[in-house]
C-alpha cells in the first residue's frame, strides 16, 4: 500500500478499537430495540390469551385500544430520547478514550 | 356537452377555496425555489445543509402520505383495531431507524442508497441492483397516493370521474418536480407537514367538542362479553348517539376487539366456501392463530419498512452530521407520533354516525371519511361544517401532493442521477442531466398516473402496506447488515436483496390482482382472468395471508441468504472493510471520514 497520507498503525485504526466500538454502540441499540419489541411484539400476544382482560374499559377505551392508539406512542419517544442522550455520551466518551490513550 | 358545468354543480365554495389555495401555495413555493436552485446537486439533495428542525418537519411532511392523512382513517373505520397497527408502526419504525440505521448512514456521506450500495461494497454493478428497488418501491408507494388524489378530486366535484381527478393531480405535481427539484420540496414540506397537523387537528377537536370525544366514541361500541344494557348505560352517561349500522359494517365485538375483519379475511372466506356444517369448527381451529400470524407480519413489515423507504432515506444526507440526523430522527418521531393520534378517531366516529359509507365502493367508500365527516355538524353550525371540510380537504392534498413529489424526486432522481449519470452517459455535462432531469419526472409521474388509475377498488393504507413490505424484505436488510456485520460481501448483499424484495413485490402484485378480480366495477372485467386464484385462496387460507402479508417470510429469507452467500463468497470481502466501518460508527469528531476519501482518491489513482 502506497498511499501517502495517514498512518495506519495508530489506535484509532486497530482492530480491538473498531470492536470496541461497535460492539458499545450495537449494545445500546440492542438494548433500545428488546425493550420496544418486547411491548410490541408483547401486545398481540396478550390480546391472544387474555382477551377479556385486554377488553376491559378504561374511560370508555378498551385497554387495548388505550395502548396501542394512545399510550405506544409516548413510549417510544421516551426510548428514543433516552437513546440518543446515551449514545451521544458514548461517542464523547470514545474520543476522550482516544486522547487519553494517545496522550500515553 | 356542459359537463363541466355538471362538475361544477354541486361543488360546495369553502371546500372548492381551501383545496385551491393549499394546490396554489404548493405550487407557487416549487416555482419560487426553481429559481434559487441552480446546480445539479441543489436538484439531488439541496445543497446537504438543512438544520435539524426544518428537516424534521421536511421528512414528516414527506412521510405523512395519502394512507396517514385519509387511508388509516378509512381503514379503522372499516376493520376496526386491528388497522391501529398501521399508525403505531408507521410512527415506531422510526426508532428501527434511529437505532441502527440513521447516524452511521449518515457517516458514511452518500446521495442516495444506491450511493451508499456501491460504496460500501466498492461495485457499480450492485448499483444497478440497488437502483431498481427506489422504482420498485416507489411506483408501490405512489398507487395509493394517487387514489387519494382521485377519492378527494371526486368528493369536492361531486360528478367527476375518479381517473380524471388522478391524470390531473399526477400533471400538477409532474410539472412542479420537474421546474423545482428536491431544494424547493424541503421548504414545501416542511410547511406541508404543519399544514396536514393543523388540519387534522382543528376539525377534530371542533367535531369532537359537537359529537363526544374519542373515548366515549370507541365505548360507544359493545366489547367482549358486553350487553346492550351495559352499553345503554355507557352511552347515556356519555351522551354519544349512533346511526343504525347497515348490514355490510363488521358487528361491534369485531369491530372493537383484536383479531378483526382485517386480519380474519382469509380465514373467513376459507369457512365460507365449506359446508355450512363444518365452519364452525373450522372457525374455531384456524381464525385465532392464523390472525395473530398475519398481525405479526404486519408489523414486521411496517417496522423494518420504514427503515429501507428510498425517499424517506435519501433525506437523511441532508443532515449535516450523524449527531443530527440521529436528533432529526427522534423530532421526526414526535412529531408524526402526535400526528397518528387523530386520524383514527375520525374512523371510529365515522363508525357512529356516517355509516353509509360502509355500503360505498372505491371513491364513494370509507376512504373518504376524513373528508366528508366534518360536515356533520353542518345541520347545527351551517357553514362551520363546510369550512372544517374544506380543511380536511387542504390536508388531502398536502398529504397527497409531498408524499408524490417526494417520491417523485427520489425516483427521478436515481433515473437520472444513476441511470443516465452513471450507466448510460457518465460524461454527460451538468446541463444535460438537468435536462435528463426533468424527462425522468415526466416519465416517472406518467407511469405512476397510468398506474393509479387502476387501483380504485384497493384500500389506500392497504396498498402502502405492501411498499413497506417491499422495502422491509430488500433495504431494511441490505442496509442493516452493511451497516453492522463487516463480512457482507457484494454478491451476499444482492442475493439476499433481490430475493427477498422480489418474493415480496411478487406476493404484493398477487392479491392485488386477486383483490381487483373480485371488484364488480370495471377494473373487475379488466383483471376477471384472475378470479381463480381467490378460490385458490379460498382452499388454503395460510398461503393467501403469507401473500398478502409477506415480511414475515421474505425478512428471514433475505438475511439468512446474505449470511449464507456472503459466507460462501468471503474472499470478496471489500479489502479495506475496516476503514469503511470505522467511517461507519467512529465518532466524526475523529475526522476519519476525510482520511478515508483521502486513501480512496489514492487509492483509485494507481
Amino acid at each position: 500500500m502506497s498511499s501517502p497520507t495517514p498512518n495506519h498503525d495508530d489506535v484509532v485504526h486497530s482492530e480491538p478499537f473498531l470492536r470496541s466500538l461497535m460492539r458499545r454502540q450495537l449494545a445500546l441499540s440492542i438494548a433500545c430495540a428488546a425493550t420496544f419489541l418486547v411491548a410490541l411484539l408483547g401486545l398481540p400476544l396478550l390480546n391472544y390469551f387474555a382477551p377479556a382482560f385486554m377488553a376491559t374499559r378504561l374511560a370508555g377505551f378498551t385497554l387495548s385500544w388505550l395502548i396501542l392508539g394512545v399510550l405506544f406512542f409516548p413510549f417510544v419517544w421516551i426510548i428514543s430520547y433516552v437513546f440518543i442522550k446515551r449514545s451521544l455520551r458514548l461517542e464523547e466518551a470514545e474520543v476522550q478514550d482516544l486522547h487519553h490513550v494517545s496522550q500515553k | 356537452m356542459n359537463l363541466p358545468l355538471a362538475f361544477f354543480g354541486g361543488v360546495d365554495p369553502w371546500i372548492f377555496t381551501f383545496s385551491f389555495i393549499t394546490v396554489a401555495i404548493t405550487l407557487w413555493m416549487g416555482f419560487r425555489s426553481a429559481k434559487t436552485s441552480k446546480t445539479a446537486s441543489d436538484f439531488f439533495v439541496a445543497g446537504r445543509s438543512v438544520s435539524v428542525g426544518w428537516n424534521a418537519s421536511a421528512i414528516s411532511g414527506e412521510y405523512l402520505s395519502a394512507a396517514s392523512f385519509m387511508g388509516i382513517a378509512g381503514m379503522v373505520m372499516s376493520s376496526g383495531y386491528d388497522a391501529l397497527w398501521y399508525p403505531v408502526c408507521y410512527a415506531c419504525g422510526y426508532l428501527f431507524l434511529l437505532l441502527f440505521i440513521a447516524g452511521p448512514l449518515r457517516r458514511f456521506g452518500a446521495y442516495t442508497i444506491p450511493d451508499f450500495a456501491e460504496g460500501r461494497f466498492d461495485s457499480p454493478m450492485f448499483r444497478k441492483i440497488a437502483v431498481c428497488f427506489v422504482l420498485f418501491i416507489g411506483f408501490f408507494y405512489t398507487m395509493p397516493q394517487m387514489k387519494g388524489a382521485g377519492v378527494t378530486l371526486a368528493y369536492i366535484f361531486p360528478g367527476l370521474p375518479y381517473w380524471v381527478g388522478v391524470v390531473l393531480v399526477g400533471a400538477v405535481i409532474t410539472l412542479n418536480v420537474a421546474l423545482g427539484g428536491m431544494k424547493g420540496i424541503t421548504l414545501v414540506q416542511a410547511v406541508q407537514y404543519w399544514i396536514k397537523l393543523f388540519a387534522i387537528t382543528v376539525p377534530i377537536f371542533v367535531l369532537m367538542a359537537v359529537v363526544g370525544f374519542y373515548n366515549g366514541q370507541v365505548g360507544a361500541n359493545l366489547a367482549y362479553g358486553e350487553t346492550n344494557a351495559s352499553a345503554a348505560n355507557l352511552n347515556h352517561a356519555t351522551g354519544i348517539e349512533r346511526k343504525p349500522l347497515v348490514a355490510k359494517a363488521p358487528a361491534d365485538p369485531a369491530w372493537i376487539a383484536p383479531f378483526g375483519p382485517l386480519t380474519t379475511k382469509a380465514v373467513n372466506a376459507a369457512a365460507a366456501a365449506l359446508p355450512a356444517e363444518q365452519r364452525a369448527a373450522f372457525l374455531a381451529e384456524h381464525q385465532k392463530p392464523y390472525s395473530l400470524v398475519y398481525t405479526y407480519s404486519l408489523i414486521i413489515a411496517l417496522v423494518c419498512g420504514t427503515a429501507g423507504l428510498p425517499h424517506i432515506l435519501v433525506r437523511f444526507y441532508t443532515n449535516p452530521d450523524g449527531v443530527a440526523a440521529k436528533k432529526t430522527t427522534m423530532w421526526v418521531m414526535i412529531l408524526i407520533g402526535v400526528f397518528y393520534v387523530f386520524p383514527p378517531v375520525f374512523g371510529v366516529i365515522g363508525r357512529n354516525l356516517m355509516p353509509e359509507l360502509y355500503s360505498g365502493v372505491g371513491a364513494k367508500g370509507t376512504d373518504k371519511v376524513v373528508l366528508e365527516l366534518p360536515t356533520l355538524i353542518s345541520a347545527k353550525y351551517g357553514v362551520v361544517g363546510s369550512i372544517l371540510s374544506g380543511i380536511t380537504c387542504a390536508g388531502a392534498f398536502a398529504a397527497f401532493m409531498s408524499t408524490f413529489s417526494g417520491l417523485l424526486v427520489s425516483m427521478t432522481g436515481a433515473l437520472a442521477h444513476d441511470v443516465y449519470g452513471r450507466m448510460l452517459r457518465p460524461k454527460s455535462s451538468s446541463a444535460e442531466r438537468m435536462v435528463a432531469f426533468k424527462l425522468a419526472a415526466i416519465l416517472i409521474g406518467g407511469v405512476a398516473v397510468t398506474l393509479g388509475c387502476f387501483v380504485e377498488p384497493l384500500e389506500i393504507n392497504f396498498m402502502v402496506g405492501q411498499a413497506f413490505a417491499i422495502a422491509a424484505a430488500s433495504y431494511f436488510p441490505l442496509l442493516f447488515m452493511s451497516v453492522w456485520w463487516r463480512g457482507m460481501t457484494m454478491k451476499g448483499a444482492a442475493t439476499g436483496m433481490l430475493t427477498g424484495g422480489l418474493c415480496a413485490l411478487g406476493a404484493a402484485a398477487l392479491t392485488n390482482l386477486g383483490t381487483l378480480a373480485l371488484d364488480k366495477g370495471p377494473m373487475g372485467k379488466i383483471f376477471a382472468g384472475f378470479a381463480p386464484l381467490n378460490g385458490y385462496w379460498a382452499e388454503h387460507p395460510l398461503l393467501r395471508i403469507l401473500c398478502e402479508q409477506p415480511a414475515i417470510w421474505s425478512v428471514p429469507l433475505a438475511i439468512t441468504l446474505m449470511i449464507v452467500v456472503s459466507k460462501a463468497t468471503s474472499a470478496q470481502v471489500p479489502a479495506d472493510i475496516r476503514m469503511k466501518m470505522l467511517v461507519l460508527h467512529a465518532p466524526e469528531k475523529l475526522g476519519l471520514k476525510q482520511e478515508y476519501i483521502q486513501d480512496h482518491q489514492a487509492g483509485a489513482g494507481h
